[in-house]
Formats: structure tokens, C-alpha cells, sequence
């Protein structure tokens, strides 16, 4: 593994620009004062209740991610770069969904092959020729990007099914203008606290055709117990939607109502944070208990509109990802603005003997999963790891893809022993609506915290940071 | 708003009200059963206790004897009873946790900081100065979740759902009192007793917080049937059950003007409110104060149902 | 050969329901070897009927029923014209490449032991599909005993193959996990079965297997009675597993003390239309 690309250093030791006016502040500030807002910092967190659950941890519920409090910074330059590469990107996803579940022309040129899609357990069969207003599948996209150098950047993750995070990108940068008003006052940062109204615009364009009036919007979450739960309390807060259950609502003649103290009311656009099996017992999961009888068969109908649409999770797999430079090409004619991890995808017998002998030297990921869960670092793993995670790979090698273990950029960051570089990662949340493609400058920002790790996820000890996009 | 937002309120509300009220009962019965024998008779308080807070049924499932640690495990701190001071901020914590963006942040605070200070108190207490305390503690905790609703909500149908919750779960505590305590409140010649029930006047009073009341209301030392009439008939006595209905009258109006509409709960409040406002106390004596009582408790179940019918399913 | 089918389904509640929604896969579609003369659906209580084709070109009905009500009855009726194919069945609605009934699914998830009937049935026949599709159906006939006690509509093919009994549904679905584990694409049939012991009266409706043989295309098994399909059999709907070939999927809102009771006829109809 080369070294990792200081964002704030060059190799001579430098400050790059972007970073000169807080490598400034930083020399000034006594280390005292730092761990002290840090401090204040945890405080407001701990307050505003700002807390995720752990699956398998008992005392769950009230954990807090850790925050660093300085900020990760990028220039105007490299800002659009990136969203010049996500639109690109959110655009071929959108077009390949839609293709899947439609024409499926993509497989008939033999781009991607028809089992990874038909037997993919996260594609849809009931799905199949069914249209969204505008054409419009993953209105909300949380693509996780990661730096290896000055000019290059890699999509690590396409996430289509129900990226969260958001509501740490906004939380992180209130805190940030409460703690270090002198910090802004001397940088010129793009604003992120749009976003909420940005998503509702996006949601509310994507409403049925037939709907004349203002659209109802509601956001659909699996309810208190779902370790995003505060997300969605305080998004629905944000955008000034109601916060439905799934026992919140029911469907009658092919229309979702809820149930209001003033007897039903239509609802016509969901902002469901619910994975696609749990929405509707008729024709998923038939024991889930967070979705809507029926729901459907009210979508299927037009009469209402899921944001984002249904199997979407396709995108997210991680052997359909390594796919995704040619879906750009095929859909688009255009090379991809940013560089996919080179992959190689195990259910391939050459690409699987290849990665049973490099396994030391990988990172090997399931397609199905997320959250930094189930993968093996090879670098970092004890033989013994690597010889268990053989025997897992070599039982079912079309669950795995391989990639080289990347040197994830570092980034300034408070510890124990006071500023040090440690790794970080960048997901951007892209807005699709009728009319076009947003994304507020900036994204959620994940850091290890442990030095040495490029583990970000907040499941595994990761924490995050502001992320300032500097103006022009 | 959605039905589930408003059962929520309204339960959130009616959960820190009985936990108020659990702990005035227990504050109550302490002092009573402190007192010397010969001033409050040979009646066992602390059963009474259980029979006031309604649940005396889970209590004999569960204990043998009603003595004061069976009694004050159960009521304040016991997880198996659903009705415990314990469980119902509990309760209240997890519908405030649901409707998290209905409230203020004033409220979420009173009733999460309160929920975070429970585990304080652990299992029970180590004396009972402690439990004294903690009693204390209970009612103001109630108190500042009740003032922050009261001063920061917007006046809208949220808030109303939240006093309906408020006010049905008082009158309900009352009641309860009356239907325990009735006897004690019989006029002279009917009942058996005599000056050792003083203690248990100012008890039931103590129970609602109307002592001092009681005294600038009536500027006469304790009378049973006055007693009574405070605590049934007297509109501007907070906890009694006139003064509930006026309140719920006056939520669900607020509620109907807003939405346009009325239904089957606005007309059950007026007659019950209309029922108490022509009632006299010596009509009420003379038709039965038990069965006045209990026909009340029904009553106002039934008043809970419509609410629930009407609005929050 | 004409076949008259009666299939009712009802419920009672000893609470009424607030309200019932359902949808339904009752009713058949024509292909070459079945033509649907007649067919209509019933519903006990007045409501709009929705009708709609579902991703797997099936007919399906979704209804709202306001309550309360003590019962309420879903009831189909009709008359198909079959003839037999030699089990193959062509001109059905395609709406998927057979590749796609190679998916998994929770109810055909393979575990050891069915994997090691699959390869048994592999080593027994060769490789010839057609033979080793028959090979697995007579062993699966074998091997399960009918039995409509020990399993459930939740039952796995995994479940039943271990317990060596089961309905149906069952048989179907063990099957299907041992065909797609020998990558032979199969999907799940429901439908009605004309029973020549002149039994018209049944519990329940019937349920069996198409599996895919290249030059072929879908060919019906029956692993409860061990043939392949005949003109016996009427084809309702098609799914991966029963789940999406389920006659009724439903909730209830409100209400207690459901029971159920299924009342299938299936018949030969008096005159026949054609010879």
C-alpha cells in the first residue's frame, strides 16, 4: 500500500492551499481550547439526542457517533469536479434501473450479464414494467467517494436504497458555526442547510401526474427501534412532513390515505425509509408488520409515489458496481468522470483464483453488504482470519468481490495525542427530481478514528466531520 | 394531524399525571400510617393505598400482605406493574420518544431529563427520607413537564389532544379516591367513625393537593360532605372531577372549532360536564355517593373511548 | 376436455373487522392447451374489484372491504376448456427470461439435505434434463408422504424435506429448490386438479411445477400425484414460490377469532363443447 494522500500536507511539508487559513488557526489555537469544544461539542450532540443504534449491542440506544471538530476541506475546483462525476454517475444508475426493470437493453447487449441482474436477490421481478413519474427511480443517491491523490477520486459504494447520514452532514455543521464562528468568519463555505428544502422540492416534483393540488408528502419509517430513527424524526422535522408508520396509513381502492385525528387524507408522494421487503406483506415479506397492505398495488396503480422507487437496491450491489463504467459508456457514451476501484468479481473463476491468492493483499467485501460488515482487509487481517475467510469465500464466491486495499486520503484530525492525520471518506447526497440533479457542496464526511484504520463506519468506531466546500 | 401523534400526546400526558398522582397517594399514606394508632383507627393504609391506585388485583396476584415495602415496590418502582410510577415514565418517555418532533424542545427535555433521573433512584429507596425524595421529586418532575406543555406549545389541536390526556386522568384520580374513601365522607348519621377520620379527611385532601384549598374555599375547619363537594362540585378546585369536565368541555371545543366538526365525544363531555353542573351535594348523598361515584368512573371511561373512537385509531 | 370449477374461500370473525384487503390470483388465463370459457369472481360484500396483471402476467384482483361484517366470502367460478400438450406448456404470458426462475427464495432456499437429493437424483438419471426431471419427481413422490397436518403455507421446501411429509405446496417446493439447485429454472404453479376418481369435492386448490428443458420450454410436473400435467390441470397463476402465486394475500384491520374455510369443485362440465 502506497502513502496515503495528506489533504492538508504536501510532500514537502507544504499547506495546500485550501487548508492555509485553518493550518493558520490551527498553530494559533491552544490544544487546551480544542479538546475544550470538543467537549462542548459532544455535549450539544448528546442534547439534541442525536444518537444511533448498534445492531447486537443490548444498552444500544443511546449511543453517540464520535464528532471531530475540524472540518474537512475541499476548493471550489475540486468540488465541481466531483459533481460534474456525480450527476454523471446518479444519471447512468437511474438509466440502468429504469432499463432493468423496462426494455433491458443493457442485457441484451451483453453489457451486464442477465444472471447478475434476474437472480440478484435485490432485484425486483414485480417491479418489471413499471413506470415512476419522470422516469425518476433513485430521487435520493448517497454515493461514497473516496481520494487517492491531488486530481483522482473513486466511487467506493453506490448507495440507491435508502442512504442515511444526511441529517449528520447538516447536525455537524450547525455545531460547527455554534462552536467556531471565528473559523468561518475567516473562509468563504458553500451552505448546506438547503438541503432540507432541496429534498422536498425534489419529492414533491416527483408526485403522480394526476395530483393538481400540493402534493402530501410523508416519510415512512420503520418507527423508534430502527437504528436511524433519529434521522428520520429529524428530517421529517426538517421538511415539515409527518412522520408516518407504517400503521400510520392504509390503502383503499388503490390510494394510500392516513389516519389524522380529522379522519383520512391522501397521500400521495412516500419518503420511505424502509427496505423494499418490509413495505407491503401482500406482495413482500408477508409477516412485516412496518409496511402497508396493499401499498403496491397503489403504486403499480400510479396513485402514488415511492422515493426511492422500488428495487433500487440493485444499484447497491457491489458485483453490479463493478459494472458501472461500462453502464456509463453504454448509457451515456461518455467515459466515467470518476474511476470505479478496479474489482474483481469472485463469481468469475479466473477473477476467483486470483483473489484466493492475493487474499492477504485485498480488501473482500459481500455484494450484498453494507456497513463495513463482513469484510475481510487482508493487510491487516491475522492468518487466521484470512484462512476462515477463504473457507467462506471458496463456499459461496459469487457473495464476494475483491478490491486492492486503497489508500484512503488523511485529514487532519483531533486525538488523544493531539492533531494527527487519520483516514476519511466522502458521501454526497444527490437530489433527482423532474428538474434535474442537485447536490448541496459537501456530504457527510467519515473518519477512522483509530490511526492506521480505513474503517469510517460509524458501526465499527468510525466518526465524522464537517465538510466545507470553500466558495469560488 | 395523525391519529398516531395525538395518542401519543394524549397518553404521554395522561402517563406523567398518574405518576403524580401515585406519588401524592404514597406521600398520603406515609404520613398516615406514621400517625399514632389511636388518631387514624386500626384501617390498613397501605392496602387502602393499592385500592386507590386501582390496581389491587395485580398487587394480590403478586404480594401476600399490603404491608409499606410490598406497597411502595409496587407502586413506585416495580417493572411488572404496568401502572408503576416507574413504568409510566417509562411509558411517557417511549410515546414522547415516537412524537418527538410534536413536542418542544422544553417538553422532550422535562421528560427525558426526568427519564435519564429515574435510573438514579434505582429499585427503591435506602430510607425513607430517600423515598420522601424521591416522592417529591416525582411531583415536581410532573410539574415542570405539565408547565413546559402549558408554556411553550402552540395553541393547536397537539396541544389540546395533550390537556385531554391531562384532564381525563385527573378526574379518573379523583374519582378513584372518592369511590375508596367515600365511607369516610357520609354524612354523620350515616356512617360509623367519628373524630379520628380528620386524618383521613386532610389525607384525601393532601392526595390532591387541596388542603390549603379547601380553607380559603370553605373558611371552616374539615367537613366530610364539604370534603366531598370540593372534590366533585367545585369548578375552581383544579382536580375536581366539575373542573376536569369544564377543561375537557373546552379542549374538545377548541378541537371541533378547528376541524369543523363535531362528534360523539363533544357530546358526551357537555352532558357530563351539565350533569355536574346541576348536581347538588345533598342529591347526590341522597341517591348514593358510592354509586354516584362509581356510575362516574364508567362515565369517564366511556368519555375515553369516544375520544379514542373519534380521533386517535 | 371441459372442467368446472367452483373455488370459495371464507372468512368469519367472532369480532368484526374495521376492514379487509385483499388480493387475488384466482383467475386463469388462456394458453395453448387451456381456453377460459367463463369465469367471474364474487365478493360477499359490495366494493370496487381491481383488476390488474401482475409482473408474471397474472391476473390479479385487489379489493377493500369497509367492516364490520361477520363474514365474508372471496368466491370464483367458471369453466375451462384444456387439452392435453404432453405436459409442455406454450403461448402462457412470458414476461421473464427462464433464467430468472433460477432466484432463490425464501421458501425454495436448498439446504444440505436437498442438495444432496438433487445430486442423487443427478447420479440416478444423467444428464439428460427431461429424465432427470422425471427421475426427481418420482423421487419425490417416494420419498414425502401426503400429509396436510404437519406444515404450513410458511413451511420451507428445507422444512418439509426433513420432516418427509407435507401438502402440495410442499412437494412443489422442494422440487423446485432441487430443479433450480441443479440449474434447471422452475416456478410454481397454482391451479385446480380434475381428480378422475371422481372426487369433485377438495380443501383446497392443487399446486405443482414447471420446470424449463432448452428446445422444449416449460414442462408441467405434478409431484403429488407423480405425473407429468395433463388436461386434468387447470393453470391458475405462476410464481418463484407460493408466495407470488398465493390465491389470496390479506390483512385485517381490526377485529378477532378469524377462521377459514376453503371450498374447492372441480368437475367435468356436463356437455362438452368440443370433442
Amino acid at each position: 500500500m502506497s502513502a496515503a494522500f495528506d489533504e492538508m500536507k504536501e510532500a514537502d511539508g507544504g499547506v495546500r492551499p485550501a487548508y492555509s487559513e485553518l493550518s493558520r488557526w490551527l498553530k494559533e489555537v491552544p490544544p487546551d481550547v480544542l479538546d475544550y469544544r470538543r467537549r462542548e461539542a459532544e455535549l450539544l450532540f448528546r442534547r439534541i439526542g442525536i444518537t444511533f443504534a448498534v445492531y447486537g449491542e443490548a444498552d444500544a440506544q443511546e449511543r453517540l457517533i464520535p464528532f471531530d471538530v475540524i472540518p474537512r476541506i475541499m476548493s471550489g475546483a475540486e468540488w465541481r469536479l466531483l459533481e460534474k462525476g456525480l450527476t454523471q454517475r446518479v444519471k447512468a444508475l437511474n438509466l440502468f434501473i429504469k432499463d432493468i426493470y423496462g426494455a433491458r437493453e443493457i442485457l441484451r447487449a451483453g453489457v451486464v450479464p442477465d444472471d447478475l441482474v434476474f437472480r440478484n436477490p435485490a432485484f425486483r421481478p414485480e417491479m418489471s414494467g413499471q413506470s415512476v413519474p419522470h422516469d425518476i427511480f433513485i430521487h435520493i443517491a448517497g454515493i461514497d467517494i473516496v481520494r487517492v491523490d491531488a486530481d483522482t477520486f473513486y466511487v467506493l459504494e453506490d448507495n440507491a436504497r435508502t442512504p442515511s447520514g444526511v441529517s449528520y452532514m447538516l447536525e455537524n455543521r450547525e455545531i460547527m458555526m455554534r462552536l467556531f464562528p471565528e473559523l468561518f468568519a475567516r473562509h468563504r463555505i458553500a451552505p448546506v442547510e438547503n438541503y432540507p428544502d432541496q429534498l422536498l422540492a425534489t419529492l414533491k416534483s416527483v408526485a403522480p401526474e394526476r395530483v393538481a393540488r400540493d402534493p402530501n408528502v410523508v416519510m415512512l419509517t420503520p418507527g423508534v427501534y430502527n437504528s436511524a430513527y433519529y434521522e428520520h424524526s429529524f428530517l421529517a422535522d426538517k421538511l415539515g412532513v409527518e412522520l408516518v408508520e407504517g400503521r400510520d396509513l392504509f390503502v383503499k381502492d388503490e390510494f394510500v390515505y392516513m389516519r389524522t385525528t380529522q379522519g383520512p387524507r391522501k397521500v400521495d408522494v412516500i419518503y420511505r425509509r424502509i427496505d423494499d421487503d418490509f413495505i407491503d406483506p401482500l406482495t413482500f415479506r408477508p409477516d412485516s408488520a412496518l409496511g402497508v397492505a396493499g401499498l403496491m398495488s397503489a403504486y403499480q396503480a400510479g396513485n402514488v409515489t415511492m422515493a426511492n422507487a422500488v428495487g433500487t437496491g440493485i444499484a447497491d450491489d457491489k458485483a453490479v458496481y463493478s459494472f458501472m463504467p461500462a453502464v456509463v459508456k453504454f448509457y451515456l457514451g461518455e467515459e466515467p468522470l470518476l474511476k470505479n476501484v478496479p474489482t474483481w468479481r469472485c463469481r468469475e473463476e479466473e477473477h476467483l483464483a486470483y483473489v484466493l491468492e492475493h487474499l492477504h493483499e485485498l480488501v473482500v467485501k459481500e455484494v450484498h453488504g453494507s456497513g463495513g460488515y463482513g469484510m475481510l482487509i487482508g493487510p491487516a487481517a491475522s492468518k487466521i482470519a484470512i484462512e476462515q475467510f477463504r473457507l467462506k469465500l471458496k463456499a459461496a464466491p459469487k457473495n464476494f468481490i475483491a478490491q486492492p486495499t486503497l489508500a484512503l486520503s488523511t485529514c487532519p484530525t483531533c486525538v488523544e495525542q493531539g492533531v494527527a492525520p487519520r483516514h476519511v471518506d466522502l458521501r454526497p447526497f444527490v437530489l433527482t427530481g423532474s428538474k434535474g440533479t442537485r447536490i448541496v457542496p459537501g456530504g457527510l464526511t467519515r473518519v477512522a478514528m483509530k490511526e492506521g484504520s480505513l474503517v469510517v463506519n460509524s458501526s465499527q468506531g468510525g466518526g465524522t466531520k464537517d465538510t466545507w466546500v470553500l466558495d469560488g | 394531524m395523525l391519529s398516531r401523534t395525538a395518542d401519543n400526546l394524549f397518553w404521554l400526558s395522561r402517563y406523567v399525571e398518574r405518576a403524580e398522582y401515585l406519588a401524592r397517594i404514597l406521600d398520603a399514606t406515609q404520613r398516615l400510617s406514621a400517625l399514632p394508632l389511636a388518631y387514624v383507627g386500626s384501617s390498613n393504609e397501605w392496602e387502602s393505598a393499592v385500592l386507590t391506585a386501582g390496581c389491587a388485583n395485580a398487587f394480590f396476584k403478586q404480594y401476600e400482605e399490603a404491608n409499606e415495602e410490598n406497597v411502595t415496590d409496587f407502586l413506585a418502582f416495580s417493572t411488572a406493574n404496568a401502572s408503576s410510577i416507574r413504568s409510566c415514565f417509562e411509558l411517557a418517555r417511549s410515546n414522547a420518544r415516537a412524537v418527538r418532533t410534536a413536542l418542544t424542545v422544553e417538553m422532550w427535555d422535562a421528560i427525558n431529563g426526568t427519564w435519564l433521573e429515574l435510573k438514579r433512584y434505582g429499585n427503591g429507596p435506602a430510607s425513607r427520607e430517600e423515598f420522601s425524595r424521591f416522592l417529591r421529586w416525582v411531583q415536581e418532575s410532573s410539574l415542570r413537564y405539565d408547565g413546559s406543555a402549558y408554556r411553550t406549545m402552540l395553541r393547536n389541536d397537539a396541544y389540546w389532544f395533550s390537556r385531554l390526556g391531562v384532564y381525563l386522568e385527573r378526574a379518573d384520580n379523583t374519582a378513584r379516591i372518592l369511590d375508596v374513601k367515600y365511607h369516610l365522607l357520609l354524612p354523620d348519621n350515616e356512617r360509623v367513625g367519628g373524630p379520628l377520620d380528620y386524618f383521613q379527611w386532610a389525607a384525601i385532601l393532601r392526595s390532591v393537593s387541596a388542603l390549603t384549598a379547601y380553607h380559603w374555599v370553605y373558611r371552616d375547619s374539615l367537613q366530610p360532605w364539604l370534603v366531598a363537594d370540593l372534590l366533585i362540585l367545585k369548578e375552581e378546585m383544579p382536580r375536581s372531577l366539575a373542573s376536569c369536565y369544564e377543561a375537557i368541555v373546552r379542549n374538545l371545543d377548541s378541537i371541533s372549532g378547528a376541524y369543523g366538526r363535531q362528534g360523539p365525544a363533544q357530546r358526551q363531555a357537555r352532558g357530563m360536564r351539565a350533569r355536574l353542573q346541576n348536581s347538588r351535594m345533598d342529591g347526590i348523598f341522597q341517591r348514593g355517593l358510592h354509586e354516584y361515584i362509581g356510575e362516574f368512573i364508567t362515565e369517564n371511561n366511556r368519555m375515553g373511548a369516544a375520544i379514542t373512537e373519534q380521533f386517535l385509531l | 376436455m371441459r372442467i368446472r370449477i367452483s373455488h370459495a374461500t371464507t372468512y368469519r370473525y367472532d369480532t368484526p373487522p374495521n376492514s379487509v384487503i385483499q388480493m387475488l390470483r384466482l383467475t386463469p388465463r388462456n394458453h395453448n392447451g387451456q381456453y377460459v370459457v367463463s369465469w367471474r369472481v364474487d365478493l360477499s360484500e359490495d366494493c370496487l374489484l381491481h383488476q390488474h396483471e401482475d409482473a408474471f402476467g397474472n391476473i390479479s384482483h385487489f379489493f377493500t372491504a369497509e367492516g364490520p361484517f361477520r363474514e365474508l366470502s372471496v368466491a370464483v367460478e367458471g369453466e375451462v376448456d384444456t387439452h392435453d400438450t404432453k405436459s409442455v406448456v406454450s403461448g402462457a404470458v412470458e414476461r421473464f427470461p427462464p433464467g430468472m426462475y433460477l432466484r432463490e427464495t425464501a421458501l425454495t432456499q436448498p439446504d444440505a439435505a436437498i442438495v444432496d437429493f438433487a445430486d442423487s437424483a443427478r447420479t440416478g438419471t444423467g444428464s439428460d434434463p427431461l429424465g432427470l426431471l422425471h427421475g426427481l419427481m418420482t423421487a419425490l413422490n417416494r420419498e414425502i408422504t401426503f400429509d396436510i397436518d404437519p406444515t404450513q403455507s410458511s413451511t420451507t421446501a428445507a422444512e418439509a424435506f426433513a420432516l418427509r411429509r407435507g401438502v402440495c405446496q410442499d412437494l412443489t417446493h422442494i422440487f423446485i429448490a432441487a430443479a433450480r439447485q441443479l440449474g434447471i429454472p422452475a416456478r410454481y404453479v397454482g391451479g385446480h386438479f380434475y381428480r378422475v376418481d371422481g372426487v369433485t369435492a377438495q380443501d383446497a386448490g392443487h399446486a405443482w411445477v414447471e420446470a424449463y428443458v432448452e428446445h422444449l420450454g416449460w414442462v408441467g410436473f405434478d409431484p403429488t400425484n407423480g405425473i407429468g400435467t395433463t388436461e386434468a390441470h387447470v393453470r391458475v397463476a405462476i410464481g418463484l414460490d407460493y408466495l407470488g402465486a398465493a390465491p389470496v394475500r390479506g390483512t385485517r384491520f381490526g377485529g378477532s377469532g378469524e377462521t377459514l374455510k376453503v371450498a374447492v369443485h372441480v368437475d367435468q362440465a356436463r356437455q362438452q363443447a368440443q370433442n
